[in-house]
């Protein structure tokens, strides 16, 4: 392990995770190398220190601002209020007890920040610090926070109160108070025209992951389809698909709109599907008997798949399935409405991965009433071709749809780009375009068949050239 | 490059002194659990601490072992464990379990948790909850400003943006109040403050309130004026794709803390290499803002001339031999390290950009953003979706649902979107419609409707603030109107050179000047918001101009502090850079994060646990 110039944390921390023995680990901090790295060449760290510490204060008032919270709202282990030493003293009691604060009088109002005190001590203003306004006990102090406001109006005024100060945390904490203080029937009412608020507790459910709460709070404020989006979301926690499959059939039924509800119907479908495919294929794939899984062995399970990636799969490994089996593609395509450029896209792209260029081909011929069949397509045959580059099809596949693009330019473009020479030799040629065709005669190689093409225009008496 | 840089622009403050403060008050906090201690690092504090401090640092204050907080039960065997966090409930529960497992298993140790930039109170209620409270020590960690580069400093907290915009979480609030005041009170006093945006006006409220409470010491303004800016004002510069080199890169590579790793590809060699991208980077520094189709005439020139410095070494004699190798060749060598690193990163941009059709996709954004052949555009989307490009990539789909959306047309791209991606984004459409990036249109009556009836239920005051999240909910898409009467998007018919840009809209090869930019350009060019009623009406109001009764200091004045609040991009940066150049400001990017697309559209996903 050999020091970089850039030392970082997250080096350090995969070096950590690297290393199992302690020993090592020993061996690593202790090593020479290291204190090569001595951070700046400052010789009296201390003095800088202190220097900056007074920096601190002086510049900002912060630090200065939360030693006054300490002394106003911590308590020491013993009981005893916390002296203006502040922070040392503190530390240093702490040190010969268990901890730092263990019996309160009151927890809920520990820690507030500044500007939630203003309110608790009923000063809107600011002006005036709140410690002049504590009385000399902190004791009471303490005593005075939350616990102090017992009617319904009181907690509302604190709660209004809390929201004009724009301080979420603030907000944050009365609803904690207020949870634990009122029936979840009041507060819930309370909070319904209160949407500051509301938004806050939402949140602060939605982190501490209080789940039933949350839904009894969208059913009581007639929020149906969040209630029902939030129980959707619970699947993803569901790892066993049966379970998973279980859960979603039960979500059919709640409030969604009408639309997401079929959204929703479709993903107890699919995944449905997706059990009974995978069970069949992967006995199929270790039973050894089935060609294709053998010679293209499956990646990943399908499970939980997109409804497109299953699709690809099955036109992958089931294209030529009946329409009877759950496997098949047309099956697919038709339960789930499956757009046809979608389908179109998606088969093409499996086909051509497989270099089953009959498929690709069969795709897009159509007999019109006489018989005769031509090339159809609902996505643009640049595309076409453009997909089936990127799945490396030989060019004579490629340049039967370069050839198909109506567009002159497009089609040269894409001609030269994918290499397709005779559809340029082609073009040119019904152009006229004399000079082009012998400018590209230069492109090809020397002795080919595209050169010997080229040179049978190029003397071709009937052509008349416009160059 | 060659712009013609006003003379007379104004020096920016050095901010160097940010970053000691920050370390100076961790070291402090480290010292207030004497003797050795394992330190848990949160992991998206790693990359903020490392410009600020170092390994050695911490080792020097006891600091035995550093971990990265995993989630994982923890394995250290110090009788001190110090945890510096982000105030989140899931990392507190951790540290939860983590003392809890300590206790059954009958072992006493020393806990301290150091949050960052602030603790919450809902967290010391999981602390008390969990049963530990008082069995571990809480502290807080002010670290809001860090200096990226001279002028960017940077929040770091991405999650500003979900919280506050999407979850109407006011927790920040007064996290950007102390980062104001902390910077006002280095680099202030401020003479005057703009700002538009409902969060804005409360940051602005919440650091006045912390002004009050201080003493404010009379001192020489560095920087003398203020724009505050709510990311929600302006979302449709954040979803184009960007097409100047930081930006770029950082769409591509995804730049952390002013730092990328360049893979092989870029290297041309089997390993990978962080670099730190700033005004360090001298080769950097002259390409980051230019547009990217700019840049690869400049790295050859530069090659060239690398190459005539080096060639001077011919015919020189032993004496000059000497002098080139101390003084220039270390220079050379250096900038040739630099120029292949950025000729790599081009090229490898380059491939990646030709391979996703990138100039399709350009010009989709950019007729969506003229608001023409909407046909072509859907089609372009659908495609996407069909073939199941990665959804970050198609941010041109929100854009597209921000600048207005048929009702048919957004069933049936939601509909094969959930086909392509899964059905579980369902909830993203969900964030996204809440957030009111996703514009629905509804018939009008439908809001005034609910707004009278739940009028009814509550007193006039009330009313008022509800009125207020309605429209913000029901926030119309009115990026047509903006766009009319800024004139946003220039005239499509005349050529736009992109060497020598002519506005702000060359950041988007010269399609469209961004919103947030031009708010900002027009405010100080009228000093305040007059004349600009119609836009502020259009942008949900929120608008706010202060002017402090300060002798006003002409230098000062012209730096410009620009607080993000939900983040910015570099290419706004290079906007704002580009103005500061043409009107001699220099401007100071305050931003809560650095954003762009996909970590906008990442804000909003939900189908995980």
């Amino acid at each position: 392990m050999t020091p970089t110039l850039m030392w970082t944390f997250q080096g350090m921390c995969c070096v950590f995770q690297m290393m199992k023995s302690k020993a090592d680990e020993e061996d690593y901090w202790n090593s020479s190398k290291f204190k090569a790295f001595t951070f700046d060449d400052e010789d009296d760290e201390f003095t800088k220190l202190k220097e900056s510490r007074q920096a601190v204060n002086s510049i900002c008032g912060l630090v200065e601002e939360e030693e006054d919270e300490d002394e106003v709202e911590k308590v020491s282990w013993s009981g005893e209020p916390v002296g203006s030493e502040g922070i040392s003293r503190f530390l240093s009691d702490s040190e010969t007890g268990s901890g730092a604060s263990a019996s309160s009088p009151c927890v809920s109002c520990f820690l507030l920040p500044v500007s939630c005190r203003y309110l608790v001590v009923g000063q809107g203003d600011g002006v005036q610090p709140a410690r002049a306004e504590l009385p000399q006990d902190r004791h009471d102090a303490v005593a005075v926070s939350l616990e102090k406001f017992r009617s319904l109006q009181e907690k509302l005024l604190l709660l209004d109160e809390a929201v004009g100060v724009h301080d979420g945390n603030v907000i944050t904490a009365v609803l904690i108070y207020l949870k634990k203080s009122l029936s979840k029937e009041v507060l819930f009412r309370e909070l319904e025209s209160r949407q500051t608020a509301l938004r806050h507790f939402i949140h602060y459910l939605t982190e501490s992951k209080e789940q039933r709460l949350l839904l009894e709070l969208y059913r009581a404020l007639g929020r149906t389809e969040d209630e029902a989006l939030l129980q959707y979301k619970e699947h993803l926690r569901i790892t066993d698909e049966n379970k998973r499959r279980d859960f979603l059939k039960s979500c059919v039924s709640l409030p969604f709109s009408p639309e997401d509800a079929g959204h929703v119907q479709d993903h107890y479908t699919l995944l449905e599907r997706q059990i009974i495919i995978e069970a069949t294929d992967r006995q199929a794939e270790t039973g050894g008997k089935v060609e294709i899984f053998q010679k293209f062995p499956r990646r990943a399970s399908i499970l939980n798949m997109p409804l497109i990636t299953t699709l690809y799969y099955c036109c992958f490994y089931h294209y030529a399935e009946t329409e009877g089996t759950y496997s098949s593609p047309a099956n697919i395509r038709q339960t789930f409405r499956i757009a046809e450029k979608q389908y179109f896209v998606t088969a093409l792209a499996a086909r051509a991965k497989l270099k089953a260029w009959h498929d690709v081909d069969a795709l897009f011929t159509s007999r019109n009433w006489l018989g005769f069949t031509r090339k159809k397509s609902p996505l643009s045959f640049s595309r076409v071709a453009d997909i089936l580059s990127k799945n490396n099809a030989p060019v004579q596949v490629l340049q039967e749809y370069v050839g198909l693009v109506d567009d002159v330019e497009l089609r040269v473009a894409l001609a030269q780009k994918y290499k397709c020479h005779f559809i340029v030799i082609s073009t040119y040629r019904d152009l006229k375009d004399r000079q082009l065709l012998l400018g590209y005669r230069g492109k090809v190689e020397r002795g080919s068949e595209e050169e010997r093409k080229i040179d049978e225009l190029l003397s071709n008496p009937q052509i008349r050239w416009k160059n | 490059m060659a712009h013609s840089a006003r003379r007379d622009s104004p020096e920016l403050p050095d901010f160097s002194v940010l970053k000691r403060l920050a370390r100076d008050q961790l070291i402090y906090l480290l010292e207030q659990l004497p003797g050795k201690k394992d330190l848990f690092i949160e992991a998206d504090l790693m990359s903020p601490l490392d410009r600020i401090a170092n390994v050695s640092t911490l080792k020097q204050h006891e600091v035995d072992k550093l971990y990265k907080v995993e989630y994982k039960p923890v394995v250290s065997t110090s009788d001190q464990l110090c945890f510096l966090i982000r105030p989140r409930i899931q990392t507190v529960k951790w540290v939860c379990d983590v003392v809890n497992a300590d206790k059954a298993a009958g072992k006493f140790k020393r806990y301290k948790i150091i949050f960052t930039p602030q603790k919450f109170y809902a967290c010391e209620t999981v602390l008390e909850e969990q049963g530990i409270f008082g069995d571990v020590s809480t502290d807080e960690w002010a670290f809001y400003l860090l200096p990226l580069d001279e002028d960017i400093i940077n929040l770091e907290l991405p999650e500003f943006f979900r919280d506050n915009f999407l979850e109407g979480d006011q927790r920040w609030v007064r996290t950007g109040g102390s980062a104001l005041h902390l910077f006002h009170s280095i680099y202030g006093p401020f003479s005057k403050v703009y700002g538009i945006g409902r969060c804005s006006k409360m940051v602005y409220e919440s650091w006045r309130e912390q002004v009050k409470e201080g003493e404010q010491k009379a001192r020489q303004a560095e920087v003398g004026t203020v724009f505050l800016i709510d990311r929600d004002v302006d979302f449709v510069t954040p979803l184009c794709s960007q097409v100047v080199y930081e930006g770029l890169v950082d769409d591509i590579f995804r730049i952390k803390c002013g730092c990328v790793e360049f893979g092989p590809d870029v290297t041309s060699s089997d390993k990978s290499i962080k670099v730190m991208l700033n005004s360090q980077d001298k080769v950097f520094n002259e390409i980051r803002n230019e547009h990217f189709s700019n840049v690869f005439g400049f790295l050859s020139q530069k090659a060239r001339n690398l190459q005539t410095a080096y060639d001077k070494r011919r015919g020189m004699d032993i004496k000059q031999m000497k002098t080139f190798v101390s003084e220039e060749l270390k220079g050379l060598k250096q900038e040739h390290r630099l120029l292949s690193l950025h000729i790599g990163a081009s090229e490898s941009m380059m491939k990646k950009k030709t391979k996703q059709d990138f100039q399709e996709l350009l010009k989709t954004e950019h007729s969506l953003l003229e608001g023409f052949e909407i046909r072509e555009c859907i089609s372009f989307i659908e495609e996407h979706i069909n073939r199941q490009v990665s959804y970050l990539k198609l941010c041109p789909l929100s854009l597209y649902f921000f600048t207005g959306l048929l009702p048919k047309d957004y069933r049936s791209l939601k509909a094969q979107y959930l086909q392509s991606y899964g059905v579980d984004h369902l909830l993203t459409f969900a964030n996204l419609k809440q957030l009111g990036l996703l514009v629905e249109q509804q018939p009008g009556e439908t809001l005034t409707v609910m707004e009278s009836k739940m009028g009814k239920l509550v007193n006039d005051k009330t009313a008022g603030k509800l009125t207020d999240a309605f429209s913000s909910l029901a926030k119309k898409s009115n990026f047509r109107a903006l766009s009319r009467r800024l004139s946003l998007v220039p005239k499509s018919d005349e050529e736009y050179d992109l060497r020598v840009p002519r506005d702000m809209a060359y950041i988007f090869s010269g399609a469209y000047i961004p919103l947030s930019c031009k708010l900002i350009e027009q405010v100080l060019e009228r000093d305040g918001w007059t004349g600009l009623e119609e836009v502020t009406r259009l942008l949900n109001g929120h608008e706010f101009a202060v002017t402090a009764d300060l002798r006003p200091q002409s230098d000062a004045q012209r730096i410009i502090l620009v607080m993000f609040l939900g983040g910015c991009t570099f290419s706004e940066i290079s906007a704002l850079r580009f103005l500061g150049r043409e009107r001699g400001y220099k401007f100071i990017v305050l931003t809560t994060a650095i954003t762009n697309s996909a970590r906008l559209i990442e804000a909003m996903l939900d189908n995980h646990v």
